[in-house]
């Protein structure tokens, strides 16, 4: 079995603080792991190591190919969201469906309420094809519904063969392993 | 994707404020004649001076628009996550910057020349001289823009950084030394995508 993400004794310092050291972790097809702990104690920043854009002080992080989706969009505002989609991947319906975005296929991305943006970057990171998701607190702004449907297409991912690292401090619903990082 | 992102920024770079720069471009030149006077002769002579000192003004305006939208949104991580390099993200740019700048210089000039009364050999020479010019500038301006982006007062910052960094093409430019002015063009081309891809690295945090 392929490993998704490994991290092996890293050590992470930001800004002259040490957010962690000697992490070790690993995921493999079919795992989730949810990240938690009080704000500040380096969540997001375990997230960005594991997608690359943080370089680790020590130890070493192997990566396979990840999707991301943290407080950013990244989806051009003035282009409708089924063509800003489109930039990223390919085939966006499915994942647009999924989200229950359908509906706002020719909406502006900048018309989009903080929910819906919430949704279109989960369906940005659903159509990427990428066998890991790395998720910075997925369940913010969602409603009941958004929520659900979230975790249904998790549950799919996994089932599929991928692998999900959350970050968040909620409780996910579903089997996840917890990782608990101090402050 | 490196074709997406360049077909994406010329068609963000091409809304209205593609026209800014032009805009900026002839206004500089218009204030000319009432600044030294309306003498055909001394216009004619200083001309050339003018529309380069106008396209190196101009070149500042966009330099706001072509990284930090881009860094503030994470387009600039998504990309790295879709295994881009940062230094490919800095040569679409400035191509993509380029097409939407370079041209239109060149249009620009052409007005810029009637305004001033120029010669058609004068205008001619000025011409070949920032088309040989404007690519160095655009990879300039992307350069300057990613080395500022994130930073407050970003783009004063990148009017003290650009404008002096631009002397030689300038002096190559306006003295139509095409060769030199060539090479100057072809260090910075050659050059910006390296320094944008890590000044793109260096500004993620």
């Amino acid at each position: 079995m392929s490993i998704l993400l490994r991290f092996d004794g890293v050590t992470l310092r930001r800004g002259g603080r040490l957010v962690f050291e000697g992490m070790t972790l690993e995921l493999r097809p079919g795992d989730a792991l949810q990240v938690r702990g009080p704000n500040g104690s380096g969540k997001s920043s375990l997230l960005r190591l594991g997608a690359g854009l943080l370089r680790a002080e020590r130890g070493k992080v192997e990566r396979g190919h990840a999707a991301l989706a943290d407080d950013h969009v990244a989806l051009d505002s003035e282009l409708p969201l089924g063509r800003a989609l489109g930039f990223w991947a390919a085939d966006t319906n499915a994942a647009m469906d999924a989200l229950g975005l359908a509906h706002l296929v020719d909406v502006p991305v900048r018309w989009l309420s903080s929910g819906q943006s919430k949704r279109a970057t989960l369906a940005r990171v659903a159509a990427s094809g990428a066998p890991l998701w790395l998720l910075d607190e997925p369940m913010n702004a969602l409603d009941a519904d958004g929520a659900q449907r979230l975790t249904a297409l998790i549950d799919r991912h996994r089932s599929n063969g991928g692998a999900v690292l959350a970050a968040s401090h909620q409780p996910l619903a579903g089997e996840w392993r917890i990782l608990e990082l101090g402050a | 994707m490196i074709g997406a992102l360049i077909a994406r920024d010329i068609r963000r770079g091409s809304t209205g404020a593609t026209w800014l720069p032009a805009g900026f471009f002839l206004l500089v030149v218009a204030l000319l004649p009432f600044a030294v006077g309306p003498d055909r002769q001394l216009l004619n002579r200083i001309g050339s001076g003018v529309l380069w000192i106008a396209a190196l003004t101009a070149a500042l305006l966009p330099v706001e628009r072509l990284i930090e939208p881009d860094r503030a949104d994470g387009v600039l991580d998504q990309l790295s996550l879709h295994g881009i390099a940062d230094e490919s993200v800095g040569f679409a740019k400035m191509i993509a910057h380029w097409l939407t700048f370079g041209p239109l210089m060149l249009v620009s000039a052409a007005c810029g020349a009637a305004l001033l009364s120029m010669d058609e050999r004068t205008l001619i020479a000025t011409e070949i001289a920032l088309a040989i010019g404007t690519p160095g500038l655009a990879a300039l301006a992307v350069t300057i823009a990613a080395v500022t982006s994130g930073l407050p007062r970003a783009s004063s910052l990148a009017a003290l950084l650009l404008l002096p960094l631009a002397v030689p093409l300038l002096i190559f430019g306006a003295a139509n030394a095409w060769t030199l002015e060539a090479a100057v063009s072809l260090f910075l081309t050659a050059g910006a995508p390296f320094v944008t891809g890590a000044a793109i690295r260096a500004a993620r945090t």
